[in-house]
C-alpha cells in the first residue's frame, strides 16, 4: 500500500507544484514540493518504501519538466541515499536530518540541473544562478520541510500501524 | 292594588331617557362624559394589553428566535452564494476580455490560423521557462508551432501529448530568436536570461539603436513567422572595443500574468540543418 499511495500523493504535489507552487517565487527561487515530500517519507523511521517513492517523484517530474527525464530521477535517488545516511547517523534528531537533507537536496538537484542544462548548450552564469534561484529555493525548502515530516510522520503511522506487543 | 299603569309609564321614562341620550350623543353633547369615562377604559385597556403582548411574545420568542436564526441563515447562504456567482462571473469577464482581444488580434492577421489554449500550469524546474497548455496533438498541434498573444510573441511548442503540450517562452534561458529591428532593419537576436528578463544581441555595431525601437521576428531560421512584435528596446550597450552592440529589452507579453495564449497552427518551423555547411572530414 506504501508504494501505491506515492502515486496520488506526489500526483498530487506535482500538479500543485505546477500551478500553485511555481507561480509564488522569492526572487526567482521556487520550492520543489515533490522533492521535500520525498525527503520527509524517507526520513520516517518505519518506512521501507523510501527508494520506491524516489523513484515514482522523479519520473513524475521528469515526465513534466523540461529537464532530462533521467535529472530529476537521479536526483530524487541522491536524495534518499542521503536521507537514508542521514537517518543512521542522526536517529535521535529526526527534524535536523529533516533540514540536512533538503539543505543538501536542493544544492545537490539544481547543481544537477545546472549541469545538464550546461551539457545541453545552455549556459546559465553561476553567480546570477545562485543569487537568485538557489539561495532562495533553499530558503522555501527549509521552510517547508518541518510541517512536511510532521504530515508525512502521521502518513507513516497510518500507513504502518506500529504493532501491540501483548 | 292597581299596579298595571306604573308599569307602562316606567317604560315610557326610560324609552324617553334612551331617546334622550341618543339624541344627546348624536348632536355631540355627550362628548365630554364620554371622554371622561372612556379615557380610564382606554387607558386600562392599554395597561393590559402592553403587558398581555409582552407575555405572548415572550411565550413565541423561541419559535420567533429560531425562525429568525433559520432565515438569517438561508439569507447569508444566499449571500455567500451570490457572492461566489459575482467572482465567477467577474473571471467570466475577464476572460470574454482577453478572448476578445485575441480574436482582435487574429482578425487583423488573417493569413495565420489561430487555436485558444489556456495555460494550465509552469515547468517545476525553476532554471526553465516553459508554460504547459491544455491543447495537445488531438487538437492538431505540433512541435515547433509559435504561440502569441494579441500583445506579441509568447514562445513555441517545445513538446506535444495528446491533450497538452509544452511551450517554450522566449524568456527561457535556452531560446534565441532572430529579430529585426525597427525603423532601423536591423538582424540581432533575442535572448532569454536566468532573470526572466530577454536581452538584445549580436546587433552590429554600424547598426543605429534607439531607445523605444520596436523589435520584431525576422523569419530568419523559419523558427517563426515574421513581423511578430517581441519588445521594445530600453536600453544600449555600445563598445568601441566590441564585436556587436547589445540592448536590454522590455518585452510586450508579460509572463507572469499569462492566461490565454493562441497558436498559430498554419505555420511550419522550417528545417533548415541540412543546408547548414558541415566542416568537411580530413
Amino acid at each position: 500500500m506504501a508504494i501505491w499511495i506515492a502515486i496520488p500523493i506526489l500526483g498530487i504535489l506535482l500538479i500543485l507544484q505546477t500551478v500553485v507552487a511555481s507561480q509564488i517565487t522569492l526572487i526567482h527561487g521556487t520550492t520543489d514540493l515533490v522533492m521535500i515530500a520525498v525527503i520527509a517519507w524517507s526520513l520516517q523511521k518505519r518506512v521501507r518504501t523510501a527508494w520506491q517513492w524516489g523513484i515514482i517523484g522523479g519520473f513524475m517530474v521528469g515526465i513534466v519538466s523540461a529537464l532530462p527525464f533521467v535529472v530529476p530521477l537521479i536526483s530524487y535517488l541522491i536524495v534518499v541515499f542521503l536521507a537514508h545516511k542521514l537517518r543512521q547517523r542522526v536517529w535521535h534528531i529526526p527534524i535536523f536530518a529533516m533540514f540536512v537533507t533538503t539543505f543538501l537536496g536542493t544544492l545537490i538537484s539544481q547543481a544537477i540541473a545546472v549541469i545538464s542544462l550546461r551539457f545541453l548548450g545552455t549556459a546559465l552564469p553561476l553567480r546570477e544562478v545562485v543569487l537568485l534561484i538557489t539561495l532562495p529555493s533553499l530558503i522555501l525548502n527549509l521552510l517547508l520541510a518541518a510541517p512536511a515530516y510532521f504530515l508525512f510522520g502521521d502518513l507513516a503511522k497510518w500507513v504502518y500501524p506500529e504493532e501491540l506487543q501483548v | 292594588m292597581n299596579t298595571t299603569p306604573v308599569r307602562p309609564v316606567q317604560t315610557i321614562i326610560f324609552a324617553l331617557l334612551v331617546i334622550g341620550l341618543i339624541a344627546l350623543a348624536l348632536g355631540g353633547y355627550l362628548t365630554p362624559l364620554s371622554r371622561l369615562v372612556l379615557n380610564p377604559v382606554v387607558s386600562a385597556q392599554t395597561w393590559l394589553s402592553v403587558r398581555f403582548q409582552a407575555l405572548q411574545n415572550t411565550i413565541a420568542a423561541p419559535q420567533d428566535l429560531a425562525r429568525l436564526r433559520q432565515r438569517n441563515s438561508e439569507m447569508e447562504a444566499e449571500v455567500s452564494r451570490m457572492q461566489t456567482e459575482i467572482i465567477v462571473l467577474k473571471q467570466q469577464i475577464s476572460e470574454t476580455r482577453v478572448l476578445s482581444a485575441l480574436v482582435d488580434f487574429a482578425r487583423v492577421q488573417p493569413e495565420n490560423r489561430y487555436l485558444a489554449a489556456t495555460v494550465i500550469g509552469r515547468d517545476p524546474s525553476p532554471f526553465l521557462e516553459y508554460v504547459i497548455i491544455n491543447r495537445g496533438s488531438d487538437d492538431g498541434l505540433r512541435r515547433g508551432m509559435p504561440v502569441v498573444t494579441q500583445q506579441g510573441l509568447v514562445g513555441r511548442i517545445a513538446a506535444v501529448t495528446a491533450d497538452a503540450a509544452r511551450v517554450q517562452l522566449i524568456t527561457d534561458p535556452a531560446s534565441t530568436i532572430n529579430v529585426k529591428l525597427e525603423p532601423s532593419g536591423a538582424q540581432a537576436v533575442i535572448r532569454g536570461e536566468v532573470s526572466g528578463e530577454i536581452s538584445l544581441a549580436m546587433i552590429p555595431q554600424s547598426a543605429p539603436v534607439e531607445i523605444g525601437d520596436l523589435i520584431l521576428t525576422s523569419g530568419l531560421g523559419g523558427n517563426y513567422p515574421t513581423n511578430i512584435l517581441v519588445g521594445q528596446v530600453t536600453g544600449v550597450r555600445r563598445r568601441e572595443t566590441d564585436l556587436f552592440q547589445s540592448a536590454s529589452v522590455q518585452p510586450v507579453v508579460d509572463f507572469n500574468q499569462l492566461e490565454i495564449v493562441l497558436i498559430i497552427t498554419n505555420f511550419r518551423p522550417v528545417d533548415i540543418s541540412p543546408l547548414v555547411p558541415t566542416p568537411s572530414a580530413p
